[in-house]
């Protein structure tokens, strides 16, 4: 993509625009399941290049945004023991639990680190060796498998003072759960690249095979995502339901097996709770037993406060797409990036943030 | 609010470091030449008319590629001064120094901040030592302020801002940022991205001496080029529009801040200037600018329009029109 020149690229969208405009002869709701394909469809521009048939609505793709408040309470509550690191990636920082947030945690004394990668905990555990380090293993099968690998290379090391405290979450099993439902209508699916990289093509062939669905697999440049719609409104007009991959360049069929196996290797698939939408079968990953003494919450006790969620937030629905960040009254009033009330305004993956900082609602051309 | 923190997101240069400047220092200062919230105050004494500025310069590492925090601490107070239209004349430097600081390095900041200030033409004439106990701060930090005599002819206030001025940019942003970013990190780069640390003072004075016409100047520092330009459009009650494919940003950095989940629109700079003034001028300002080894890669990137006031859009590269909001929090790396 970035070979083409910006000229090429004007041309190849108004092609898109043109074929979208011809093929969508009826409403269409389109789900991005993925948080960073809402942030670059927000980025781009690319709703208000869409004929008015054609509706993007977000999913539940932002692993901050879908990690509930009871595990940042736990998070919070290990941050207050004396001789705890806390490793995160940054985005957790700021999400309010139901008391407090690590931010609000570190300001007042708690050590707690951002760090790019989980690997980068290691260095910081074997820095500390008096000190127990927690890594916020948060994400889909994206980021899982290099907490894995973490895992294992603190066992090479012989670590004996680092844990995570796994809140992972799987794409396939959220989607299921939302077609079941069957709350939202969905006319096709827009899948995450970096997700489907790992796991290729195979998990997601339900959609089309069990619900009708058609899908395709995309990347995050403005283009990719123009064309994907495209595909997608070409397929519905044709009334197929396929899986597409419009990413091959960055995703094998196959996905990225040896990902898989390290995977595999530490992490067992488990019931898993989502903001919003509750628990989900098989839909999360736990440490294995073979592994559990890096598992915080079977290694290390910790108390945690009663979990409560903030009245009148609509983070649940609106991932779950059934509401649009602008039907929460608290939206853009009581919750803005600033101060964020809710998960989906909190992360820069999430609905409500997207929305907010590249201007729907409070942006007129 | 009386439990409220101060978090580290309020120095970010962004809307929160706004927020709290706007209600807890302004109104305790406020008189006509604070309020303007230029990066320099422009004052009178003793009927010369001058600049006057001040910055605390705090970064980590103390060293990075293109620069320290000893030639950050001259150039920036220079630029705060060359953006308000002045010439920098005097600077005042102090050194806030931890114990146990090694000598050597304090050595080496000072001949940078002297290399510094002889480039930028500006005489470091009064100072402050103090040492605190370990920890109390990280190595070193250093204030610098500064006065510059205010060029004759020049009338340079974000409230000058107004519809259908061209916006020039004086070449590409987000260097500095992810030069100190990566020595923070330990990243490896090209070495071609370096930060782009550079004192102004001649370049900005060359072309107020070109084209007094000059109406608004302003260094995107923290926050970058998008929170500065949303205080512009704030202050002068204007809309902003600019254009995506016009903003120079080097590949290097775009890459390294696509792996980050940065916005480089969002990255300091150490060495950019903006200049608005009305289109006829607009050709002429880029050719000082480019005749400059600091302004080579010179561009307008958008315009000034009447609506909506106080906001600022970006024309996307494919086409589509959304707002370029000022920096929220401090940008943090994502998690995918």
């Amino acid at each position: 993509m970035k070979s083409r020149t910006r000229e090429e690229e004007r041309r190849l969208a108004a092609f898109f625009r043109g074929e979208i405009a011809r093929l969508a002869t009826r409403p269409v709701r389109l789900m991005e399941v993925c948080g960073t394909h809402t942030v670059a469809i927000f980025k781009a521009g690319i709703r208000q290049l869409l004929p008015p048939e054609v509706e993007l609505v977000s999913g539940p793709g932002c692993p901050v945004c879908v990690t509930p408040n009871e595990y940042l309470d736990t998070a919070v509550a290990y941050s207050r023991q004396q001789g705890v690191i806390i490793t995160t990636f940054g985005d957790m920082l700021r999400v309010p639990g139901s008391s407090s947030s690590l931010a609000a945690e570190q300001a007042t004394g708690a050590d707690i680190r951002i760090v790019y990668s989980p690997l980068d905990s290691l260095a910081i555990a074997a820095a500390n060796p008096a000190k127990k380090v927690i890594f916020l293993a948060v994400g889909f099968e994206t980021t899982a498998p290099t907490a894995a690998a973490t895992v294992l290379a603190a066992e090479q090391a012989g670590l004996t003072n680092f844990y995570v405290l796994s809140a992972h979450k799987l794409v396939p099993p959220a989607l299921r759960a939302l077609l079941t439902a069957g709350e939202v209508q969905v006319d096709g699916l827009l899948l995450p690249g970096h997700v489907s990289a790992i796991i290729g093509e195979e998990p997601y062939r339900f959609l089309a095979r069990e619900y009708g669905v058609p899908a395709v697999i995309t990347g995050f440049e403005p283009l990719d995502i123009l064309g994907a719609v495209y595909l997608l409104v070409k397929r519905i007009a044709a009334g197929e339901a396929a899986l597409d991959n419009e990413y091959r360049r960055v995703v094998p069929p196959a996905g990225n097996p040896a990902a898989v196996a390290v995977l595999d290797k530490v992490y067992g698939e488990a019931d898993a709770a989502w903001r919003g939408i509750g628990v989900i079968p098989a839909s999360g990953l736990a440490v294995k037993a073979a592994y559990r003494r890096f598992d915080a919450l079977a290694a290390l006790p910790v108390t945690v406060e009663e979990t409560k969620d903030h009245p009148g937030c609509r983070c649940g629905e609106v991932l779950r797409g059934v509401a649009r960040p602008a039907d929460c009254p608290l939206f853009g009033a009581a919750c803005t990036p600033e101060r964020p009330v809710g998960s989906c305004m909190v992360s820069v993956e999430g609905t409500c943030a997207a929305w907010y900082k590249y201007g729907a609602g409070r942006w007129q051309v | 609010m009386k439990d409220e923190l101060i978090l580290l997101a309020h120095g970010s240069g962004g809307k929160l470091s706004h927020d709290l400047v706007a209600r807890v220092m302004q109104p305790a200062f406020a008189n006509p030449a604070l309020d303007l919230m230029h990066d320099g105050a422009r004052v009178e004494a003793a009927g010369a008319r001058l600049a006057f500025t001040t910055d605390s310069y705090v970064v980590k590492p103390l060293f990075f590629a293109g620069g320290d925090i000893g030639k950050l601490a001259v150039c920036g107070t220079v630029n705060d001064l060359a953006v308000s239209g002045a010439t920098p004349l005097y600077l005042s430097a102090g050194f806030i120094i931890e114990e146990g600081f090694p000598v050597a390095a304090l050595e080496r900041i000072v001949a940078s901040m002297r290399a510094a200030a002889a480039e930028a033409g500006v005489s470091i004439v009064t100072g402050d030592t103090k040492v605190v106990e370990k920890g109390a701060v990280d190595g070193i930090y250093i204030n610098t302020a500064g006065i510059g005599a205010v060029i004759a002819g020049a009338d340079i206030s974000p409230l000058n801002a107004r519809p259908g001025q061209d916006i020039i940019l004086s070449g590409p942003v987000g260097d500095h940022a992810v030069a100190v970013m990566a020595g923070r990190h330990g990243l490896k780069l090209p070495a071609t991205v370096a930060s782009d640390c550079a004192p102004l003072g001649g370049m900005i004075g060359a072309v107020l001496a070109a084209v007094p016409q000059v109406a608004v100047l302003r260094d995107p520092t923290r926050g970058g080029l998008a929170t500065t330009l949303n205080e512009i459009a704030a202050q002068a009650k204007v809309g902003i529009m600019v254009e995506e494919a016009a903003i120079p940003v080097r590949p290097e950095v775009q890459a390294v801040c696509d792996i980050l989940g940065f916005d480089p629109l969002y990255l300091a700079n150490e060495g950019k200037v903006i200049i608005f003034v009305e289109s006829p001028y607009s050709e002429e300002v880029i050719a000082v600018l480019r005749a400059h080894p600091y302004g080579r890669e010179a561009r307008v990137i958008g315009r000034v329009t009447a609506a909506p006031a106080g906001q600022v859009g970006l024309r996307t590269g494919i086409g589509g029109v959304r707002l370029l909001d000022m920096l929220i929090g401090d940008q943090l790396p994502r998690i995918c």
